[in-house]
């Protein structure tokens, strides 16, 4: 039923392969594929047009460079359409010049206002040091004043509440108290409401008027439907907005209602939430938003994810070891409880090109990790430095101790050996063997550009490495056979990102994009 | 505002956009031709009906080819009984001649579960039942404050325990005390949970089974709480909760809006599920039958006036 436009495409572009270049025949299969794709992910109806009109005018316009592969071109095109909708990437919250920076939280009922006030004030603190007050303004729901109360009680942030104002007075009264006790930064929760209740409409209006806040944000269900544009088109009418938080993408929504509340509001999407915890919201990045609505993974994610949860010291010593080639047992499973520390598999495999379908088709089973782990700890540390002297006895008594079959001892060594094999060539060139030459810098560039301090190499080899291990525990297919990285490599969002790779025709294409893109930015904050 | 008036002015802003929908596709006495089959599409996805769309609008345009639309009228025929024909007939509310029936509520967070809940324990008290409902959300802050709020205003009772406590004892408690008062329902709201959370699913799971230890027979229904402004993601709800606990029916909350909830015309597609209320507003009254009729005409009726 949801089929991916990554499917979509190939079988559209299966016509297209062959031919050399796009012509305005055979790409509207291609493009009736993007739209309906870009329906499905719940794209309002008219931007997916106005979407795919686009693609057709940039792949059959001068943006063309001959003789690149059409079918390539074509999702460069895509991709880069959605990117500038959705982009610039800007998280940043407009902060006041003198007194508390005032954040107002809007948006229909059940969107995540309140959880998102509870995560935002934590981030605000913890990231900005800043000193957040939290303002109850929903009198309206049934325990709403409570909810916020526990939220702020959970997380240590000050909750503000005055029984018998009305919403506004309540706003009002808050970032008074705000100023009198040296706050600096005020974020008010106000109750969910929809566009077409005017009475309501006009107290969150009211609020806005009498705060005066810096930040007017629509909270938005990731889940939401083609009505988005209509109810973001009347917040947007009745508030002047500043920005859009985007919850609950921790699930299989392709959350194409993003793209549709950027083409309405114009206002740049701030964050996402990603869980029900106070930790749950990420920073939004246009690049791992097209891939999700593409259903092309989300690589970007993984490496902020990576970053955040691996010392620079853990990822350094294992990229040493991975260019020394002195790579071992021991080194294969502390990088395992590194992925692992990561986050869930299926969470992590979602965010890898490729397979998110992997991680919706293969229950995957967490527990394999565990029966690993119980093989390796059923090893002696000889055994676990020197896998070599491993014979038939030793896997025997191994398998034993871990209460395992002996083929667990065996597919364990073979998956193994696939890694080191694959660290070896690493250790020769810098970076996941299983790329190509193209990619492989590509891959070092784009990822060591955003990994500050960790290795781009480690990361990838972490990446190949998971992707190594995963082939050997699903049907045992070992060693560097990871779902084609190659084809999704030249699919990837990461694909359009600068990445300088030497100057073949396809850098030629995107040395041409970043400058355009380039002129389009300036030409957006003038 | 009483029923009846509430009624009346809904029904009023029905017609006033039905005028509007299909009715100004053919302003003008146009023609049928390709752009108005286009428009005909457009009107229909920005319902939510997504592919669906498409395979309405390729039968029309093939009804069209043999000459079997004429204008207005028969397209408004043609669509209102292919949709009407996608849901079916109204399907009768479960029998709860059975004491106690055990009602289990569930769905993604936020979607409109406590708030159907409070609707649903009024309109069963209305009826002369004796209800009580268990606050199995031990997890989301407040949310067994919140029932008990509900529960007080509709004069039912309630079973909860603290922050954090195990929802399936709760439901077991919850199950276990009503019997013993001789409830006619008791009805379980569980925490919000996206259907792509393993977990929480089995968590869903185990709360079915622990009632059962309780009471063979139970929980009787268990109906899933859809969001009506969500896209095509409800479709993969409906599923992925269909596949873990066995969902007999759904509830089609925040209807009172502009989106017309039309994932639903998959949903009963693909997993064959009655839609048994709908709710309409954010009170304990707001909560109306599903009719298949009325909400066929009010996706026929969306204005186009959107983006
Ligand atoms: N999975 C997931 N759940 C979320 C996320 N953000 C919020 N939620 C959940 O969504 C539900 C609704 O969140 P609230 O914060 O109460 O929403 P609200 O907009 O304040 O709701 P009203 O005040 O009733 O309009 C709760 O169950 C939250 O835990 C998210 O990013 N991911
Ligand atoms: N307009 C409108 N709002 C509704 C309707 N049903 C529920 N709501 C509102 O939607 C918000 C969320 O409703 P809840 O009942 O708390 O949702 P829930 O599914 O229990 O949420 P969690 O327990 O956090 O997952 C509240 O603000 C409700 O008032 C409806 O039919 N129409
Ligand atoms: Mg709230
Ligand atoms: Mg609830």
């Amino acid at each position: 039923m949801f089929e991916t436009l990554t499917n979509r495409l190939s079988s559209a572009f299966s016509s297209l392969r062959g031919s050399k270049e796009l012509t305005s025949d055979n790409i509207e299969e291609g493009l009736s594929a993007v739209r309906e794709a870009l329906l499905e992910a719940d794209v309002h109806f008219k931007v997916a047009r106005e979407l795919t009109d686009k693609v057709r005018a940039r792949v059959l316009g001068n943006e063309q460079v001959k003789g690149v592969d059409p079918s390539q071109q074509f999702v460069h095109a895509v991709n880069l359409e959605l990117i500038e909708l959705m982009g610039p990437e800007d998280s940043a919250l407009n902060v006041a010049k003198s007194g508390p920076t005032v954040i107002l939280m809007a948006g229909l009922q059940g969107a995540g206002k309140t959880t998102t006030c509870g995560k935002l004030g934590k981030y605000l603190r913890e990231k900005h040091k800043r000193q957040p007050l939290l303002v109850a303004a929903d009198i309206k729901r049934p325990a709403a004043v409570e909810q916020l109360r526990v939220l702020g009680k959970q997380l240590d942030l000050p909750v503000f509440f005055e029984e018998g104002l009305s919403p506004p007075e309540v706003c009002a009264a808050g970032v008074a108290y705000a100023k009198a006790k040296g706050y600096d930064v005020v974020i008010l929760d106000t109750a969910g409401r929809l566009h077409v209740d005017d009475e309501l409409m006009s107290e969150v209006a009211d609020i806005a008027k009498r705060t005066k806040p810096h930040n007017q944000i629509l909270v938005v269900d990731g889940m939401t439907g083609q009505d988005a544009v209509r109810s973001a088109g009347v917040f947007h009418e009745r508030l002047q907005l500043t920005g859009v938080i985007l919850t609950k993408t921790d699930g299989d929504a392709r959350g194409g209602a993003v793209v549709s509340l950027k083409a309405v509001t114009g206002c740049p999407v701030l964050f996402v939430g990603t869980g029900e915890k106070p930790e749950d919201l990420d920073a939004f990045s246009p690049e791992r938003m097209a891939g999700r609505i593409l259903g092309m993974g989300d690589v970007v994610g993984l490496v902020e994810r990576a970053q955040e949860s691996i010392s620079e010291e853990e990822a350094e010593a294992t990229y040493n070891k991975m260019v020394m080639g002195s790579f071992t047992l021991e080194d294969m499973f502390a990088q395992l409880r590194m992925i692992r520390k990561m986050g869930s598999m299926k969470k992590l495999l979602g965010m890898m090109p490729g397979m998110s379908g992997l991680a919706d088709a293969a229950n995957i089973d967490e527990s394999v990790f565990d029966r690993q782990q119980a093989l390796y700890d059923s090893m002696t540390p000889k055994e676990r430095l020197h896998p070599d002297v491993i014979d038939v006895s030793r896997r025997r008594r191994i398998a034993r101790g871990a209460g395992q079959e002996m083929g667990a001892v065996n597919e364990l060594l073979k998956g193994f050996r696939g890694m080191q094999k694959m660290m070896k060539q690493m250790g020769k060139m810098g970076m996941g063997a299983k790329m190509g030459a193209k990619q492989k810098r590509a891959a070092l560039e784009g990822m060591g550009g955003s990994g500050a301090g960790l290795g781009g190499g480690g990361l990838g080899g972490m990446l190949g490495g998971a992707g190594d291990l995963l082939g050997g525990l699903f049907g045992g297919k070992g060693g560097g056979e990871a779902p084609s990285m190659e084809d999704l490599q030249s699919m990837m969002p990461g694909g359009s990102r600068p990445m300088g790779s030497s100057s073949t025709r396809e850098s030629a294409l995107k040395k041409k994009e970043k400058a355009r893109k380039k002129r389009k930015q300036s030409k957006k904050r003038r | 505002m009483g029923l009846f008036d509430r009624l009346k002015k809904r029904l009023t802003h029905t017609r006033s956009v039905l005028s509007d929908g299909i009715s100004s596709i053919f302003r003008g006495g146009r023609a049928m031709d390709q752009a108005l089959l286009d428009e005909l599409e457009e009107l229909l996805y920005t319902s939510d009906l997504g592919p669906l769309a498409t395979d309405l609008v390729a039968t029309l345009t093939r009804m069209h080819k043999r000459g079997e639309l004429k204008g207005e009228g028969d397209v408004r025929g043609a669509l209102r009984s292919r949709l009407l024909e996608k849901l079916g007939d109204q399907r009768p509310l479960p029998e709860m001649n059975q004491s106690p029936h055990v009602l289990l509520v569930v769905g993604v967070n936020g979607s409109g579960k406590t708030t159907s809940i409070a609707k649903l324990a009024h309109r069963f008290k209305l009826e002369g039942k004796s209800v009580l409902v268990g606050a199995c959300d031990t997890f989301r802050a407040a949310a067994a404050d919140q029932l008990q709020i509900w529960a007080e205003r509709s004069g039912v009772e309630i079973v909860r325990q603290g922050e954090g406590a195990d929802p399936a004892a709760v439901a077991f408690d919850a199950v276990s005390a009503g019997i013993a008062r001789g409830s006619d329902v008791i009805i379980l709201d569980t925490a919000g949970r996206l259907h792509t959370q393993k977990n929480l699913m089995s968590e869903l799971e185990k709360i079915q089974r622990v009632v059962r230890k309780c009471l063979p027979e139970a929980p009787h229904s268990v109906w899933l709480v859809l969001d009506g402004t969500n896209g095509q993601n409800a479709i993969q709800q409906a599923k992925l909760f269909t596949e873990t606990v066995d969902v007999s029916g759904l509830i089609v909350a925040k209807l009172d809006g502009t989106a017309r909830g039309g994932a639903v015309f998959s949903i009963t597609e693909a997993v064959g599920l009655p839609v048994f209320f709908i709710g309409t507003g954010e009170t304990m009254e707001d909560l109306e039958r599903f009719e298949p009729e009325a909400f066929v005409d009010a996706i026929l009726a969306t204005t186009l006036e959107s983006a």
